[in-house]
Order: structure tokens, then C-alpha cells, then sequence
């Protein structure tokens, strides 16, 4: 059975159509590479994914539930790294990484935080402020916290941004362990990833014109526009 | 609980470190109260008159002015998001960043009121129930302002924003604030104004950390 799988997802972004008709599925230990062009929608795709944002049609079900059902137990089962790191700049890199263990009630904190920096090669900057520290760094603390308590999804938008090529294989090792313990993975990037087998989505032949997707799902808004644009011929021909 | 004293106890940390702000509320409050005498005169019997609506006042806007920041950093550096998707229940968190705000920023007010009320000669039978009325008063202005404060996230111009969406809002608790005082200071029991506090208190603290939740979740979609 699959865990993790999303159906007929349409995404809406203001008045724009990111993507339509998109399905993607992922079972325990798998690893999903998100790509497309910019703007294709892998953000987006990867905040329905952590229901930041619900989808404009579809369902995302994990072992068959739909995820708006049981918000909290979703969220208590991921983990989402999305573009900022949210690092204060006057708390040290332990009290950033703090609060986060201390909202998901881990019982061994300081034992959890001291494991996450250090497999980020990070301990040594445990009491340093936030605003001290380079950008791979602050990215390297962003991704200690994903290593924070028990998760079965991670959710990561472009992990790599800012780091190097050290780090870059160390998440790729972190990553692997993940999926060896029945995790599952998604994740965007334009770098290449030491990833094992991915199941690779493409976004782009999911964008369609938003006419056309209104047309299919018969939504009162497209009859609307449709008999706009009738009335609109009519009155062109009459004028003629 | 664990969530709130968490996010209660990080608050408090970046306060600490950061700490101009609640030095500028206070300060804040003191220039605006010290305005007064210079514009009404130095007449010590108007000045008693109008102590307690000056001090109320001047405590308002002061409330007002540390708003804007209660969600704003944490909602440009990420922050907001992964509290909204945290395990924890988002009013539960909101109550704790608002627990912070009033430590922080009400009460300081509430230890500099008297020392203002001194200055604008108000007689001393309104000094109690004036520190009573701003204790029961200034948690209501936190709750009832990071309603505001969530609902400008995102928005250009927020400072301006929010006070013309919370300070009306204001409005029920300057009167009866004010008008507890000026029960004390006339010999007559302020127990009414005081217990119709209570309740927009009350009600504040049930209703607001859900609208705040709520506006949250819009600003981070």
C-alpha cells in the first residue's frame, strides 16, 4: 500500500494556475525529486504537501486519510525545510534549534540537538549567535532541525542552497539513513544530489492554461467567462 | 503547555537580547504623558483633572507602537511558517507570544504609570485603582492587538495599518480604564468599571488567539 500520495492536485496561487492535474505517490523508504522550470510549482507543490496551503482541488492522503482530517498528526510526522532558515540572529545556534525540540516535546533535548549539530559537522558553533554565522552555516543549523525527533516525511525545498560539497554529501548520507529507517523524501534541488534511485516528477507538463482547467471541471466561473465570451461574439456580430 | 512556556520562554530570551523594546514603549509612554502639561498649561488643578484619560491614552498609543513587531520578524525570516506547522496548537502559541508582548512591554507601563500620575498632581485615592485598572486593562490591549498585528502581515505600511484597525477596538477599555479612576478619584466604589474590565479581558482572552491563529494561517498560505 502506498503511504503517501496526492490525486487530481490543482494549485492556485492568486489569480494564477500553478499546475493542475498533478498525482505523485510514495511509499516508506522512497525518495521524490521534484523538477521543472522556475515557477513550474515545487514550492507549492511541497507546501500543499506540508498543508501550509490547501489545494484548490484533490486530496493528499497518508495511508488513506486525507491529511486536512488529522492537521496536527500531519504536522507531527514531518518535517518541511523551505527557503529561509528562521534563525534569530541574537540566539545561539542551540536556543535556535531549542525551541523547535521543545515544540515537538522531546523528552532529551540537549542529547537530540547535540546529535542533529553534530552530524551537520556544527557542534563547534553551538553557543555562537546567529547573526555570526555564513550562510552555509545558517543553512546547516535550518537542517539540523529536520533531524530533530521522530519524523516519517521530510520535505525539503532546495536543501542545498548554500552549501558545499562536504555538506551536500552529508545530507545525501543523512537522507539515505532516513529512507533506510521507512522514511520518505521529497525534495526539490538544481543540484545534483547523491540520491539512490529517486522517482523523478516533472511539474512542467502539469501546467495547463487556466481556461482550459476551467472548462474540464464545469466550475461555475468558467460558465460565467464562456457566456461572457458568448455575449461578447454576439455583440461583435450585431455590430458587423 | 509545554508549547507556551517554549515559545513564552524564547520570546522573553529575544526580548532580553534585543531589549530596545520595551525601553522605547516606556519611553515612549513618558515623552507622550509629558507632552501634556506643556500643552494645557502648568495649572495643577487641570492637570489633575485630566490625569487618568492623559495617562490611559498615552498608555494606548504606547501599546500600540510595540505591535507591529509582535509577528512581523518572525513572519520575515520563516519563523511563522514552522510555527504554524509545529505539532502545537497555533492559539496555544499565540497566547504565548502575547503573554510575552504584555510581560514585556505592559508591564513596564503599569510600573511607570504612578510615577506619571505624580507628575500630572493626580490625588493619590486614584494612584490603587489606576495600577489595578491598567493591570486588568494592558493584557486586554496585547490580546486584542495581536489581532491587528497578525492581520497586517504581509501588508506595506503596516505600522500605519495597524493602528487604525486596533485602536478603535481601544476604545471600550479606555473608558471604562479611565473611568474607574475617576470613580476612585471622586470616593465612589470603581467595582463596575473595574468588573467590566474583567470581562473584556475575558472575552478578549477566549476570542483572540483564535481570530490571531486565523489570520496567521491566511498570512503564511
Amino acid at each position: 500500500m502506498t503511504v503517501f500520495t496526492g490525486s487530481d492536485l490543482t494549485c492556485l496561487r492568486g489569480e494564477r494556475l500553478v499546475f493542475g492535474d498533478l498525482s505523485f505517490s510514495a511509499n516508506t523508504g522512497d525518495a521524490v525529486m521534484l523538477r521543472g522550470r522556475n515557477g513550474a510549482g515545487k514550492s507549492s507543490l511541497l507546501r500543499l504537501m506540508a498543508g501550509l496551503m490547501a489545494p484548490r482541488h484533490g486530496t493528499i492522503r497518508w495511508q488513506g486519510d486525507d491529511i486536512a482530517n488529522d492537521k496536527i498528526a500531519h504536522r507531527a510526522r514531518l518535517h518541511y525545510l523551505g527557503h529561509q532558515d528562521a534563525i534569530k540572529p541574537v540566539l545561539t545556534v542551540r536556543d535556535n534549534l531549542r525551541l523547535w525540540a521543545e515544540l515537538r516535546g522531546i523528552s532529551d533535548i540537549d542529547a537530540e540537538i547535540d546529535q542533529a549539530l553534530r552530524a551537520f559537522d556544527i557542534h563547534h558553533l553551538g553557543k555562537t549567535a546567529g547573526r555570526y554565522l555564513s550562510s552555509g552555516q545558517k543553512r546547516r543549523t535550518a537542517l539540523a532541525r529536520i533531524l530533530l525527533g521522530q519524523s516519517d516525511l521530510w520535505l525539503l525545498d532546495e536543501p542545498t542552497v548554500g552549501l558545499d560539497r562536504e555538506s551536500c554529501a552529508e545530507l545525501a548520507r543523512l537522507i539515505a539513513e532516513f529512507r533506510a529507517k521507512g522514511g520518505i523524501v521529497i525534495y526539490s534541488t538544481h543540484v545534483d544530489l547523491d540520491i539512490a534511485a529517486p522517482i523523478i516528477l516533472d511539474l512542467d507538463p502539469f501546467a495547463i492554461p487556466m481556461m482550459e482547467w476551467l472548462i474540464e471541471h464545469d466550475d461555475e466561473d468558467a460558465n460565467q467567462h464562456l457566456s461572457l465570451d458568448m455575449d461578447q461574439g454576439r455583440t461583435t456580430e450585431a455590430a458587423i | 503547555m509545554n508549547a507556551f512556556v517554549a515559545i513564552l520562554r524564547r520570546d522573553l530570551r529575544l526580548a532580553l537580547r534585543q531589549g530596545a523594546d520595551s525601553v522605547m514603549v516606556v519611553a515612549f509612554f513618558i515623552v507622550t504623558t509629558t507632552l501634556f502639561p506643556f500643552g494645557v498649561g502648568p495649572e495643577a488643578n487641570i492637570l489633575a483633572r485630566i490625569a487618568s484619560g492623559v495617562i490611559w491614552v498615552s498608555a494606548l498609543l504606547a501599546a500600540m507602537l510595540s505591535l507591529e513587531r509582535v509577528f512581523q520578524t518572525d513572519y520575515e525570516d520563516g519563523t511563522l511558517e514552522l510555527l504554524t506547522l509545529s505539532p502545537a496548537p497555533l492559539e496555544l502559541l499565540v497566547l504565548g507570544k502575547v503573554c510575552a508582548h504584555w510581560l514585556t512591554t505592559g508591564l513596564p507601563l503599569i510600573i511607570a504609570a504612578p510615577v506619571m500620575a505624580v507628575m500630572l498632581n493626580m490625588d493619590q485615592d486614584g494612584f490603587g485603582t489606576l495600577m489595578i485598572a491598567m493591570l486588568i486593562g494592558t493584557p486586554a490591549l496585547s490580546l486584542i492587538g495581536a489581532i491587528g498585528a497578525a492581520l497586517i502581515l504581509g501588508a506595506r505600511r503596516g505600522g500605519v495599518l495597524v493602528s487604525l484597525l486596533v485602536l478603535p477596538l481601544y476604545i471600550p477599555v479606555l473608558i471604562f480604564g479611565a473611568g474607574a479612576v475617576e470613580a476612585a478619584l471622586l470616593g465612589i466604589s470603581a467595582q463596575a468599571q473595574l468588573q467590566i474590565m474583567g470581562a473584556i479581558l475575558l472575552l478578549s482572552l477566549a476570542a483572540a488567539p483564535f481570530a490571531t491563529a486565523h489570520a496567521i494561517r491566511q498570512a503564511v498560505e
